[in-house]
């Protein structure tokens, strides 16, 4: 009766389907409890300034207002009220000093949200205004200095070397050396050089950030709309001396995260309110406080390549600047993370990178989709075609030549594997009918195309652990905390766990983060999910189904052929007892030598690729993106119709980044942040778009598979630069792209001067 | 000054009396009565998480001060007077037309209003119609297979 199915593979509806239409999804932005506070945040209207005084009186003075706190006020409560992933750099409010525009600087407490608000807008702050940096190439020598000694966390090994260091911006260094970059570039027959910008933009989950923190006696409950409920208990857990079982951490349904909700945002605020006025605190923020809150890094990024006159790369060289705002959040893991793919899927004997995560007087920046991946691409594939196009050689020629093959090593040493790159190239050479003649237009209209691939390594050495319960009536439980923000996590997990038990999926539960109960999962980010907790998953199933058959040995039945109730009842007289199992993962790693080599920097690549048309109005610069083709290698989906949404998705977004979406700064104050004056992609602005996932498997992953979330950003913004390039000859190196951009081009190539 | 007034108004079919603030808008008095699936997300009408009928008319419940529901009818996604999803939720759920699903009651009540005006929509009648509700999953593709599955779906009931 247990005999294996095959629901892995199936397209099935996302569990909580019939919840999410009928508007009964609970997201934490929408939970009330008894008895509770709104906290409302006053900000600071300085980018760079020391704190001469706060005047919360009159805001005390309100009626209907509990308490208001500065950092002061914290700090009587916790001593050293700093937090981060990387570095221990961030205030819960501000002490001493403001660093960007818009950091929280006191909070009101109040019954009613709408007293909180007004009283925090009476708050007034005095500053001694100090000189700001806000560029990341201007950042690395300023005499502006946003920290003035570093706190790295600890938390990862490879920071340690910056602790204590003094009077700098930069965050982290990361560097990378293979072969000898010099002599090859003395021997190339050319050398190219180009720099690319992109701009700071951000996630805007529709569900803004949101923890409601509930006192305890010593402890704390946290709903938290978060992608990483263990971190966030053991980081709250550190800033109060407690251990991690005092502060519980629980997570319904996120309305969107994107990478926003990560580490810690909302909690930490939260959670000490709700100590100092020993009531619950919600702190939910409005849409227009999240562009204080996470961002994504603007990126300088240089990149110079020795290339033979066949188009062979026989060296590069990449110098990558991040622009990581006031605190570091997760900054320093993008730079080095993401930093050594930055020479591209190309098989390069000779490698130089120097990668900086840089502190500036901007709002924050961290993870988001594609973990800096997108801004890489977006520079060595305009990069790519620019070489192409000098040397006359067809931008799919260039690709294939230095494609990195199967078992060939990349800029880490680390050899490819189980990385379709080529295999995604040519499926979309062959949708994109590349050897086909192509239309380029005539008269004011032109056409142009043009594809980029990009690739990503996953994050590691990181733990996930499940558990499976099989109840004695057959139904199941899975306990994860694996967050399911939409990427369609709890469908995945439950398809494998009735794939390894071969109970029904509607007799599956999954439960929701919740960190008495649901075991430790370092986070809900990178695409990870699918390849590491579907791992546990499928290990506690395992276990779980191994036991049930111990069992059923036991009573004398076979747990192959026998009910499940039946195995119980036999064995305890009665629909009783459960069959509890444990899972746990966590894959191979070798950490990089001083020059950034391993022989297993990841345990699985993503490799995301898209192709672009596009049609110019040579008399205005303007331009319509008329067809997206996206492919990507994400082994053998788990749920080919969420993975579908999930490209889709990521392409959209990284469409925004590339078309539309930039947060404007006056003397780093941001002046766009509402829906109205920073627009993201909506129905209308969806080009026809096909999305393929190629013939690929992951042997290492879970059923085959590997994460998904990321890869549909990768190649969008060099795909649209390379087909206007093709369309009308103007190349543009800024994201993001824009009629204006392509209009001064066209006046430039006509020998037009323009204001 | 008063600065609050009772309202009575039907909600979802039942009668309601409560006192609001005269600065309050419809979505607060609605999580106020338990009822969480119009959502306040941008805050201006821009994105349309917190639609709200009232009396037969999708409006931002963000924007629409709570008092002017007064003896209204007023109707939210979790009105089911026959207890079960209807064309547009099963055509929603067949195509996979959401992620996160923040925004999905929002899309739904717009798509229901959309077929009581067009039995059969084109393409570009359901992105006009529908350029108000912004999903940041992007989950754009699959809600016009989804309203033109659900158009199907009317006409075969009907």
């Amino acid at each position: 009766m247990n005999a294996p199915t095959s629901i892995v593979g199936q397209p099935l509806p996302r569990l909580e389907a019939r919840a999410k239409v009928s508007g009964r999804a609970e997201y934490v932005h929408n939970m009330r409890v008894p008895n509770m506070l709104h906290a409302k945040v006053f900000r600071s209207t300085l980018a760079h300034g020391r704190i001469r005084s706060i005047d919360v009186g009159a805001a005390r003075a309100m009626p209907g207002v509990f308490a208001v706190y500065t950092g002061e006020d914290i700090r009587k409560l916790i001593a050293e009220p700093y937090y981060g992933p990387a570095f221990h750099d961030q205030p819960i409010l501000a002490i001493d000093k403001v660093r960007y525009v818009g950091e929280p600087v006191a909070v009101v407490l109040a019954a009613d949200v709408h007293v909180a608000d007004n009283a925090a807008a009476l708050i007034t702050a005095q500053y001694d205004e100090l000189a700001a940096v806000y560029g990341e190439v201007e950042a690395m020598n300023s005499r502006a200095v946003v920290h003035e000694v570093l706190k790295p966390a600890g938390t990862f090994a490879d920071l340690k070397y910056l602790k204590d260091k003094r009077d700098t911006n930069i965050a982290l260094d990361f560097h990378l050396r293979r072969g000898d970059v010099k002599k090859a570039f003395a021997g190339a027959d050319h050398v190219f050089e180009h720099t690319f910008t992109t701009q700071q933009v951000l996630h805007l989950p529709l569900e803004s950030f949101a923890t409601i923190a509930e006192p305890g006696d010593g402890s704390l409950l946290l709903h938290s709309s978060t992608q990483s409920p263990s971190f966030v208990r053991t980081e709250i857990a550190r800033l109060f001396g407690w251990p991690d079982n005092k502060v519980r951490v629980k997570v319904p349904y996120l309305g969107g995260g994107f990478g926003a909700k990560v580490y810690v945002k909302s909690e930490a605020l939260a959670a000490a309110c709700a100590m100092l006025a020993r009531r619950p605190v919600k702190y939910a923020l409005t849409l227009e406080e999240q562009f204080y809150m996470i961002t994504k890094h603007a990126t300088t990024l240089r990149i110079k390549s020795g290339v033979m006159k066949d188009g062979k790369i026989t060296a590069r060289e990449c110098e990558v600047w991040w622009n990581g705002g006031a605190y570091a959040d997760i900054g320093p893991r993008v730079t080095q993370k993401s930093g050594f793919t930055a020479p591209g899927p190309y098989d390069i004997d000779h490698v130089h990178i120097d990668s900086y995560a840089l502190y500036t007087h901007l709002p924050p920046a961290g993870a988001l989709r594609g973990f800096g991946i997108p801004q890489l691409v977006w520079a060595y594939e305009s990069h790519t075609d620019m070489i192409a196009r000098e040397l006359k050689i067809d931008p799919l020629a260039i690709r294939r030549k230095n494609i990195l093959r199967e078992g060939r090593p990349q800029a880490t040493g680390t050899p490819m594997k189980d990385a379709a790159l080529e295999l995604v190239l040519e499926r979309l050479a062959t949708r994109m009918q590349w050897d086909k003649g192509f239309d380029k237009g005539t008269g004011t209209v032109k056409r142009g195309r043009g594809i980029a691939i990009g690739f990503k390594a996953s994050i590691s050495p990181t733990t996930s652990m499940a558990i499976v319960n099989i109840s004695a009536d057959g139904s199941c439980a899975l306990y994860s905390s694996t967050v399911d923000m939409g990427q369609g996590s709890d469908t995945a997990m439950a398809q494998m766990v009735a794939e390894v038990t071969g109970i029904p999926i509607e007799k599956i539960t999954v439960v929701h983060p919740d960190t008495d109960v649901t075991p430790y999962d370092m986070a809900t980010l990178g695409s990870r999910s699918t390849f590491h907790m579907g791992h546990a998953v499928k290990n506690a199933a395992e276990d779980a189904r191994d036991k049930l058959y111990a069992l059923a040995r036991d009573v004398g039945l076979s747990g192959e052929t026998t009910l499940i109730p039946d195995i119980f009842r036999k064995k305890y007289g009665m629909l009783a007892g459960n069959i509890v199992g444990v899972g746990s993962f966590i894959p191979g790693y070798t950490p990089p030598n001083a020059d950034g080599q391993t022989d297993n920097a990841t345990p699985f690549w993503m490799i995301g690729a898209t192709g672009a048309e596009v049609e110019v109005d040579t008399e205005t610069g303007e331009f319509k993106v008329t067809r997206l083709v996206n492919l990507v290698d994400v082994g053998k989906p788990i749920n080919p119709a969420i993975m579908e949404t999930q490209i889709s998705g990521a392409t959209v977004m990284q469409l925004g980044f590339t078309l539309q979406e930039q947060m404007h700064f006056t003397n780093g104050q941001v002046t766009n942040a509402s829906l109205a004056d920073y627009k993201i992609p909506g129905i209308r602005d969806i080009p026809p778009m096909e999305n393929e996932a190629v013939d690929a498997e992951q042997r290492s992953g879970p059923f085959g598979a590997k994460g998904v979330g990321e890869s549909g950003t990768f190649g969008v913004s060099p795909a649209i630069a390379n087909a206007i390039d093709d369309a009308v000859g103007v190349r543009l190196t800024s994201l993001p792209l824009t009629a204006e951009a392509v209009f001064r081009g066209l006046a430039k190539k006509a020998g037009r001067e323009l204001l | 000054m008063n600065t609050t007034r009772t309202i009575t108004f039907t909600l979802n079919g039942a009668p309601v009396t409560t006192t609001v603030g005269l600065h309050q808008h419809l979505v607060e008095v609605l999580h106020a009565q338990g009822l969480t699936g119009a959502r306040e997300a941008c805050a201006q009408g821009l994105c349309g998480c917190c639609t709200v009928l009232v009396n037969g008319i999708a409006v931002s419940g963000c924007l629409y001060l709570a008092v002017f529901a007064d003896k209204a009818d007023v109707k939210t996604i979790e009105y089911s007077p026959e207890g079960k999803l209807d064309a547009v939720q099963e055509s929603f759920i067949e195509c996979g037309a959401f992620q996160c699903g923040y925004c999905t009651p929002g899309f739904v009540l717009m798509v229901r209003q959309l077929l009581d005006e067009q039995l059969d929509p084109s393409d570009d009648d359901i992105k006009h119609y529908l350029a108000g509700n912004l999903c940041r999953c992007a989950t754009y593709p699959e809600v016009v297979k989804a309203v033109k599955l659900a158009a199907k779906k009317r006409k075969v009931a009907a």
